[in-house]
């Protein structure tokens, strides 16, 4: 019987009454007495000097306050924006770290990089004005494609001449070279991992306040990690003592990554709010989104893969180049290398490894962390790669991934790449996703696609991601130059309510459901007495927010841990009481007994006795029931599972279309499996996206991004994907104690080489590029019809 | 968006006076593509002329061998209409078929044959069933009406009052849409009508053009087959990052090919 509440169970998600009803607080909603409106200029070029701005007319228009430029930042000191991760290059030098004010002031680098800000009483007028402002740039040639940066003859940055950020290795080489000499096999594969718009629902923005009297700032702001954007502000841009400094992230709509990062307009609100001593506010429209917040992916990648006769792999070889855009995004450089090739063992006994990653600045947007994050790209090299070397030796898929799968009885398993994997059943999830697609049936179905005059096609993906980046010494060690633990504060109120403060925040996740079955299991109160706060950093302690898959297995312990203080507390409090010693209570929810006894006294008659201590033992415990714990990981968490799909091509227009999908997933423990399901269909679907729709285009000579408007950049729509078929297989993580693994980006993870590994399979080659369009299908098909006429 | 003036005519004529006093004045019917230029500052007009109210121009009514369509007439009600989809299925297909649910509530047929996208795919039921445009001033053959890429032979401040197509013994429409904005990549109306077959294309040019070849290999016989090795040329054809002229080219075959398939 399924659970109707606590751990488990299918709780519907307490967020979405306010959500459905539009009764949700965005940070456009705000809107703050004396409020002006910020509307930011942007570069229409892609590389230029700005030799001149006149500001004049501007200055004149009707309700313009100010017009901020990088000149006036840098007369204030306002700091650069910070990258929140060291890479050294395989020489042992740091990476290029070049400047990013917030306002460009010497070149502009980007389409869409800052050039002005006008601030206006009216964001109509600030526009207005804005068309007045005079901006004298000297054009530049753009470094566009990110495979020949070296030889643009331009540099991006005067620091890195030959616009190469850093050039880092990882993995044993000598080792991987001898793999390869005994190699029986060797399959090599060159692919492109296509650049994405992130594009969540809620375009960014940002509301800066600052009081005079209190010298003290707010900035409300669209982020997945305000304590994280307050730090940053704080000790790097603004440079402000945290104790004056508010950052508040509402209600959040969507993330994917793109909401992470320190973005200059958080800056740019907060400077001018101080300059002003009024409410600034910016929000980005949908074309500025496009232009301005970090897009994620685009590699290019050379990949080989050397193997012994019968397809057991001997080692695996990578070369990818990484675009990094024109600066360094908060996390940018700790994607494709920190998060991507530790994970290029995948679910195979692989033992050697070998990974050279060049990441190369370009004049686009800055690229960063996108659902995933260097985890969906690693998975895609090597599920393509495994379906490639299928193919030329003849096995069929899940036999070699079957043959290659690190068994259960391995665990915990040392891969060649630096991580440890502490559980999993790979064979398992591959073969329950077998059954629920029915694998069996397939060339059944491909026969009666094949009346249909239909090219019917099989993939997988199996994947595996690294969770709850941990711990902070060894991230540390590796480049870090922030901690990964998380906090929170269980409140247990005087009569019998909870408030927990999380350092993690929801902005789709639902964590103010799945947390609070939690508090409620462990706890025995009810879910309607349990808040779960977030997002404001004046409320909750200090934490990292949300990205990674990281809440509940890394937040989440932080609040069993103040929830076990809570527990331990009460049970001191019971055995006062009930006039027993602490070491015979026995807590079972929210009733604390004394053992083999029917004498007891629940949580909140324990919690009344706290808060009014008249019969409470004053000289051993403090009054109050409120206890805070921060949480250190001992190891990342790795969630691991088989995607399968089916897809349809029509081959006189090239359309695909996926007809069957099938996912089987081990997150470890599932608190509310119709959350996780949720997950899945969401990740999967921007899976699909990449795999059949989303592309960001930029034009190779002018750098403009082609693909700015949903008109061109196409999304997945509801009618592009199929009903899911999902299934979870609990293995319980062994390093934490919920045994929880994160399930947020699983879905993105396998699911576009889940579906190209279908699409080459439909239309028998080894290998096309992202997206499967339309065109691009139909072109592969027309240029191997001598093939086809010869079936 | 800049600031205009925002004008609510009670007739026609109130319209078309407001519109020849004021060259910079545009109408505004659904709105779904003029309000997003103006949104993005490409175009500053002196007033919006609202036709949302001015009574007459909504509704559809057979009248002998065809059906009349109120230029204000929103897609999605054509695509419902009970008349329309038992005397001309292949229109309400073609209605049903346009961008999304939002815009097909809010986008008109007038609006979209006045703005003569090339990729909006009235034009090809104007031209491919033979239909008219008519106007507050006098009636426009389809075949006349569009002339460019967004061009029609509209005269400055003349307003589209309803299109008229003449029902067909038969017709249908196959469009292969764009991934993105799911405006027709290629569209192709294919009908049989008292004056003869018509093929028409949107899409794939600058501008909606007939397929005299298709026509007359269908007049033959009226089948997918007999389609079969007729190629258009890509020459003047469109090319964009959804398509190249030469799928395009390819498309206009296969959707045609769909188009008599789905005939009926
Ligand atoms: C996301 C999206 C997807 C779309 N997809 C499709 C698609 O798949 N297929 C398709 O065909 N279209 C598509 N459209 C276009 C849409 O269907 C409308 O037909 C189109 O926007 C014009 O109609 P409207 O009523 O909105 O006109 P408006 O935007 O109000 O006006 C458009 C132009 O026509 C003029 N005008 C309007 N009415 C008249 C009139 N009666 N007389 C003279 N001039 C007039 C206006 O002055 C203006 O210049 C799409 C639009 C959007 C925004």
């Amino acid at each position: 019987m399924s659970k109707s509440t606590g751990i488990g169970a299918s709780v519907k998600r307490v967020e979405d009454y306010r959500f459905l009803t539009g009764r949700g607080r965005y940070t456009d909603d705000m809107t703050r007495p004396g409020q002006c409106h910020a509307y930011i200029v942007r570069s229409p070029h892609a590389h230029a000097r700005i030799l001149s701005i006149d500001t004049a007319a501007t200055l004149a228009a009707p309700g313009v306050l100010t017009v901020l430029t990088g000149a006036d930042m840098v007369a204030d000191n306002i700091g650069s924006l910070p990258c929140g991760w060291l890479i050294h290059s395989r020489d042992g030098t740091p990476m290029k770290e070049p400047k990013h004010l917030p306002i460009a002031a010497d070149k502009v680098r980007h389409v869409g990089d800052q050039v002005a800000v006008v601030i206006a009483e009216t964001l109509q007028q600030a526009k207005d004005a804005a068309e007045l402002l005079d901006i004298d740039y000297e054009e530049l040639p753009a470094v566009v494609s990110p495979g020949s940066v070296e030889t643009a003859g331009t540099a991006v940055h005067d620091e890195a001449p030959d616009n190469v950020c850093y050039d880092w290795i990882w993995g044993d080489k000598d080792k991987t070279d001898a793999a390869f000499a005994q190699a029986a096999h060797v399959t090599t594969l060159d692919l492109v991992n296509t650049r994405l718009v992130p594009n969540a629902m809620e375009p960014r923005a940002a509301v800066g306040e600052y009081d005079p009297g209190m010298d003290e700032y707010t900035l409300t702001t669209t982020s997945q990690n305000p304590q994280l954007i307050r730090l940053l502000l704080c000790g790097f841009t603004m440079g402000l003592p945290e104790h004056k400094v508010r950052v508040v992230a509402p209600d959040v709509g969507g993330g994917f990554g793109s909401k992470i990062y320190h973005y200059a307009e958080e800056v740019i609100v907060v400077y001018a709010a101080r300059r002003l001593k009024r409410p600034v506010k910016w929000t980005a429209e949908r074309s500025e989104s496009f232009l301005s917040d970090a897009h994620g992916r685009d590699h290019l990648t050379h990949v080989e893969l050397a193997m012994d006769p019968d397809g057991l792999f001997l080692g695996m070889r990578v070369k990818t180049t990484a675009n990094m855009g024109a600066y360094l995004s908060t996390f940018s450089s700790c994607i494709p290398t920190i998060l991507y090739a530790t994970l290029l063992s995948g679910q195979y006994k692989t033992p050697a490894i070998h990974a050279e990653v060049k990441a190369v600045f370009t004049n686009t947007v800055p690229v960063d962390a996108y659902r995933g994050a260097g985890r969906p790209e690693a998975c895609y090299l090597i599920e393509r790669i495994v379906d490639v070397a299928a193919r030329e030796l003849g096995i069929d898929r899940a036999e070699l991934r079957r043959r290659n799968f690190i068994p259960p009885e391995m665990m915990p398993y040392d891969t060649p790449v630096g991580l440890q994997y502490d559980s999993g059943n790979f064979a398992r999830n591959l073969e329950d996703a077998l059954a629920l697609i029915d694998y069996d049936g397939f060339p059944a179905r491909r026969a009666e696609s094949a009346t249909r005059g239909k090219r019917r096609g099989i993939g997988f993906a199996s994947y595996i991601e690294a969770c709850g980046i941990a711990p902070s010494n060894v991230a540390g060690a590796l480049g870090a130059r922030a901690g990964l633990y998380d906090s929170a504060e269980v409140r247990f109120h005087p009569t019998g309510s909870v408030s927990v403060m999380v350092g993690v925040h929801s902005h789709g996740q639902g964590h103010e459901t799945t947390f609070a079955q939690i508090v409620s299991e462990r706890l025995g109160v009810p879910m309607e007495k349990i808040e779960i706060v977030h997002g404001d950093s004046a409320k909750t302690p200090f934490g990292m927010g949300t990205y990674g898959s990281r809440s509940l297995a890394v937040g989440g312990m932080a609040m069993m841990k103040a929830i076990d203080k809570v527990i331990a507390k009460s049970k001191k409090i019971a055995a006062h009481l009930l006039e027993a010693s602490a070491e015979d209570i026995e807590q079972d929810g929210g009733v604390f007994r004394v053992a083999g006894t029917d004498r007891s006294v629940d949580i909140a008659a324990i919690a009344g006795a706290a808060y009014v201590p008249h019969n409470y033992p004053l000289d051993e415990l403090e009054p109050g029931l409120d206890e805070q714990a921060f949480y250190d990981p001992k190891n990342f968490t790795f969630p691991n599972g088989t995607q399968i799909c089916e897809v349809e091509v029509d081959p006189e227009t090239g359309v695909v279309k996926i007809v069957r999908f099938a996912a089987v997933d081990d997150f470890g423990r599932v608190i509310n499996p119709m959350i996780v399901e949720g997950q899945v269909h969401g990740g999967l679907v921007q899976g699909i996206g990449q795999a059949l729709l989303e592309h960001a285009i930029y034009d190779e000579d002018s750098g403009q991004l082609l693909t700015g408007s949903f008109m061109d950049y196409a999304m997945p729509r509801a009618d592009d994907v199929p009903d899911f078929e999902v299934k979870t297989n609990e293995v319980l993580c062994t390093t934490n104690a919920l045994g929880v693994k994160g399930c947020g980006e699983a879905g993105t993870i396998g699911g576009a080489a889940c579906v190209m590994n279908a699409v080459c399979d439909a239309l028998d080659i080894g290998h096309m590029d992202m997206p499967a369009s339309p065109e691009r299908v139909w072109r592969v098909l027309r240029d191997s019809r001598p093939a086809m006429a010869a079936e | 968006m800049y600031t205009f003036s925002y004008q609510k005519p009670s007739s026609v004529a109130d319209a078309v006076a407001t519109l020849t006093g004021d060259d910079d004045a545009k109408v505004v019917a659904g709105g779904m593509t003029l309000i997003p230029t103006l949104k993005q500052r490409l175009a500053q007009p002196s007033a919006l002329v609202d036709l949302g109210s001015v009574p007459g121009l909504t509704g559809i009514r057979r009248d002998g061998d065809a059906l009349v369509i109120g230029a204000m007439t929103t897609h999605a009600t054509v695509a419902a209409d009970a008349t329309v989809r038992s005397a001309l299925p292949a229109l309400a297909a073609l209605a049903g078929g346009i961008g999304d649910p939002a815009v097909r509530h809010r986008g008109t047929c007038g609006g979209s044959v006045a703005n003569a996208d090339p990729a909006a795919d009235y034009p090809a039921a104007v031209v491919g069933l033979g239909g008219t445009v008519i106007t507050d001033r006098r009636e426009i053959a389809g075949d006349d009406f569009f002339t460019g890429l967004f061009e029609t032979a509209l005269e400055p401040g003349e307003i589209i009052t309803a299109l008229r197509f003449p029902i067909p013994k038969r017709a249908g429409y196959a469009k292969f849409r764009n991934p993105a904005s799911r405006y027709a990549v290629v569209g192709v109306m294919v009908a049989e009508t008292a004056a003869g077959i018509r093929v028409a294309v949107t899409g794939a040019g600058a501008s909606v053009f007939r397929v005299a070849a298709m026509e007359q290999a269908l007049g033959g016989t009226f089948s997918p087959a007999a389609l079969d090795g007729i190629r258009i040329e890509a020459d003047d054809l469109n090319t964009d990052l959804h398509a190249s002229a030469e799928y395009r080219a390819h498309l206009v075959t296969v959707m045609a090919r769909r188009a008599v398939e789905a005939a009926s």
